[in-house]
């Protein structure tokens, strides 16, 4: 059984006594000592990576565990990077034993054996030959290895984890999450967009405090190279923040606002896009009237061209019928306040922007969540919008939200959807055609990237008109959102647990100006998209 | 055809029919799940061990779950743990916390495979009783999938069941058909 309680009055064991014993400890068992010196020691790794190490005095390798970190010494010897067998006897409880007629060495681990001989490049790894980089070397009492005995004859024999990552002078041992960070930093304009990759990819979630944005990744430690900042009215500076496993982005005095989208990246690894915006001067919030154009490129907002790629649009009233959604404090029921928003939406889509709209109720009936999505592919609509009012424990909580598909709850499948890999079948006449083999539940997986650039014109025309969440955009398993085959995001447009905001839910005034921020985003997601295609290539945010 | 051959055939098909029943038996009897044992039958020896585990409450402003490190009793198996803590997950929240789970929503059962799935199903009221609201739903799903897969390695994914049947979702929103995974999107800053 792996799994390791404690109970309360016993003592515990300390770390020291019993190296990396317990791979499999329960994540309960992370205390103070262990915590502090994980924090630390992601801290003084995350240094070492902005100046480089002089080659002549390499600084140690850090082993990371589920016991935390300690460092392990290098030497140089004839160029090349050695550890001491006794460091590694010692984490990794290995007996060695020096043949004095044979003049060999046996590193025991478990029951396999490695066997060294001074002055060869060649160790047997149970009873199979491998090269090293240099011989083993007598040092006093004790014997250094290449630094490539670890992964090239201990990792084999050891049977759990153990990885070496040069780079980075990592030793991660067991179960321990350590993801590789690579970061830009690009000025656009009046934002800042900073891009981290993430691989493998981890779950995480932003924050803002204060003057900073904190990303806390779903990880004991991390593998970070982050950029440095050539903008500091805007952010300050990027490092690894007060978590083992956070970046936290210190923001500049020109600091108004941000947001964040997740993207898949290449081989399981994510992308994850943080734009940092300046402070708009003297805008005032949510007028009705147009605001003034932040960045240049915004289209005007009646753009009453037909097509451009947006030519069909399913909005759906999110419940109905049996299901009433959330309930405000005064009655208010949710259902009929996305009724309510969805006609006005399709009657204003239809008149400013000539696009067809289609509802998926056009009254208070139950509809089911694969048939919204089911109308939308059968009309082959280009945008799903589904509309929906929040509900918390918490009254005062308030504010809307846009969510878009999240995929890591599906598995592996659906991050091969997302990479669009098709299928070559015989055609008539001979040869082969690529074909798209989709399951309907994984429809959504293809759409991600235009569904977060969607996201991101939703948030943002709603920002200029509606109270916002601080957590505007967010990606989450959404059940209705999975089969839709076109990009597609649903909208908490308030939360109905909120007295003031069931008010506002109800309200004409307020119903007007989501219909118009939903009708702005579409005209900006839809430019985007055009001018995307003119390039020849997908929707990027 | 000869009678000799007729009774080697029959012999074959009764053959071949008894093995085929031993082996469905032995097929059933191993997908059998481990039956839930009441908590409340753990040994009194062990009734005064407990260990440390990290559950979700939703915070003061109700826009995140946050981390918090409880004493839960002690179980002798990991099944008995996955209750224990379950069963703690939907007790009250330390103050100024909430809980998560809808008012009245019991633990019916739970089950694990060997594959790290557990099956956590709940009665009808974490249903009804619901506020309704997506971040809610999100609340409610990932405190118990979070308490289980934060503080049991041998679980690695949860599937939430209600009155003992596979649903859609509890309220509308969170695609509940497939084991989900730990996601700590929605959980801020832990408190020890």
């Amino acid at each position: 059984m792996p799994t390791e309680f404690h109970s309360a009055g016993a003592s515990r064991t300390s770390p020291s006594s019993s190296p990396l014993a317990g791979p499999f400890r329960t994540k309960a068992d992370y205390h103070g000592a262990d915590v502090f010196s994980l924090r630390t020691g992601a801290l003084l790794l995350a240094l070492g990576f902005v100046g480089a190490q002089p080659p002549s005095t390499p600084g140690p390798y850090t082993v990371l565990s589920a016991e935390g970190r300690r460092p392990l010494a290098v030497r140089v010897m004839g160029g090349q990077e050695m550890f001491s067998l006794d460091d590694l006897a010692s984490l990794f409880q290995l007996t060695v034993r020096e043949d004095a007629l044979a003049g060999g060495l046996t590193v025991t681990v478990k029951t396999q054996t490695i066997v060294l001989t001074p002055g060869q490049n060649l160790a047997s790894v149970g009873g199979r030959l491998i090269a090293l980089p240099a011989a083993p070397v007598r040092d006093g009492r004790s014997w250094l290895v290449p630094v490539d005995f670890v992964p090239r004859a201990l990792a084999p024999t050891l049977g759990s984890r153990l990885e070496l990552r040069k780079p980075s002078r990592l030793m991660l041992v067991g179960d321990v999450r350590v993801p590789r960070i690579s970061g830009t930093l690009e000025p656009q304009g009046s934002l800042v967009r900073i891009t981290l990759d993430v691989a493998p990819a981890t779950p995480h979630a932003i924050t803002q405090e204060a003057n900073r944005l904190s990303i806390k990744f779903d990880a004991e430690a991390l593998d970070a190279a982050l950029p440095a900042s050539s903008t500091p009215d805007l952010v300050q500076n990027i490092r690894i923040g007060d978590g083992p496993a956070t970046i936290a982005i210190d923001l500049g005095p020109r600091f108004g606002s941000y947001r964040a989208s997740d993207l898949p990246g290449e081989r399981g690894s994510i992308r994850v896009v943080v734009d940092v915006m300046a402070a708009t001067t003297a805008a005032p919030p949510a007028t009705p009237t147009a605001p003034a154009p932040p960045p240049s490129d915004v289209p005007p907002l009646l753009d009453i061209t037909p097509g451009g790629g947006v030519r069909t649009i399913v909005i759906d009233a999110g419940h109905g019928g049996q299901e009433d959604g959330a309930r405000g404090p005064d009655g208010t029921l949710e259902k009929n306040v996305t009724l309510g928003v969805a006609r006005r939406l399709k009657a204003a889509l239809e008149a400013r922007l000539g696009v067809r709209a289609i509802l998926t109720r056009e009254s208070d009936t139950t509809v089911g969540l694969d048939e919204r999505a089911a109308l939308a592919n059968n009309n082959k609509a280009d945008v799903f919008v589904s509309l929906h009012a929040n509900a918390s424990v918490r009254p005062s909580a308030s504010g809307a939200e846009v969510f878009y598909l999240s995929l890591e709850e599906y598995g592996d499948q659906a991050l091969r959807v997302a990479k669009g890999e098709t299928e070559a079948l015989p055609v008539l006449g001979g040869g082969t055609r690529d074909i798209e083999v989709i399951l309907w539940e994984m429809a959504q997986a293809r759409y991600i990237e235009q569904s977060a650039a969607l996201a991101q014109e939703v948030e943002a025309a709603l920002r200029e008109r509606v109270p916002m969440s601080p957590r505007a955009i967010q990606q989450a398993p959404f059940r209705v959102l999975v089969g839709a085959n076109m990009p597609a995001v649903l909208v908490e447009m308030g939360f109905i647990s909120n007295p003031d905001q069931e008010k506002q839910l109800a309200s004409d005034t307020f119903q007007a100006s989501i219909v118009q921020a939903l009708v702005d985003s579409i005209v900006r997601y839809r430019s985007r998209a055009t001018t995307a295609r003119a390039a020849g290539g997908g929707v990027r945010p | 055809m000869s009678r000799r051959m007729v009774a080697v055939g029959a012999i074959a098909i009764v053959a071949i029919a008894a093995g085929w029943w031993l082996i469905a038996r032995a097929v059933r009897s191993a997908n059998r799940p481990a039956a839930s044992a009441p908590a409340a039958n753990a040994a009194p020896s062990s009734a005064a061990r407990k260990i440390t585990a990290t559950l979700y409450f939703i915070s003061e402003d109700g826009m995140s779950l946050v981390g918090v490190k409880r004493e839960v009793p002690f179980g002798e198996s990991v099944l008995e743990q996955a209750q224990q803590i379950v069963t703690a997950q939907m007790g009250a929240a330390p103050q100024p916390l909430a809980s998560a789970i809808p008012p009245g929503a019991t633990l019916r059962a739970l089950y694990l495979t060997d594959r790290g799935d557990a099956f956590v199903d709940l009665s009808v009221e974490a249903r009804t009783n619901h506020t309704g609201g997506a971040l809610d739903e999100l609340f409610t799903v990932y405190a118990i999938v979070n308490a289980l897969t934060t503080n049991l390695p041998a679980v690695t994914r949860v599937q939430i069941l209600v009155d003992g049947k596979e649903v859609d979702t509890l309220s509308g929103h969170v695609d509940l058909r497939h084991p989900l995974q730990r996601n700590l999107k929605w959980v801020r800053t832990e408190k020890s």
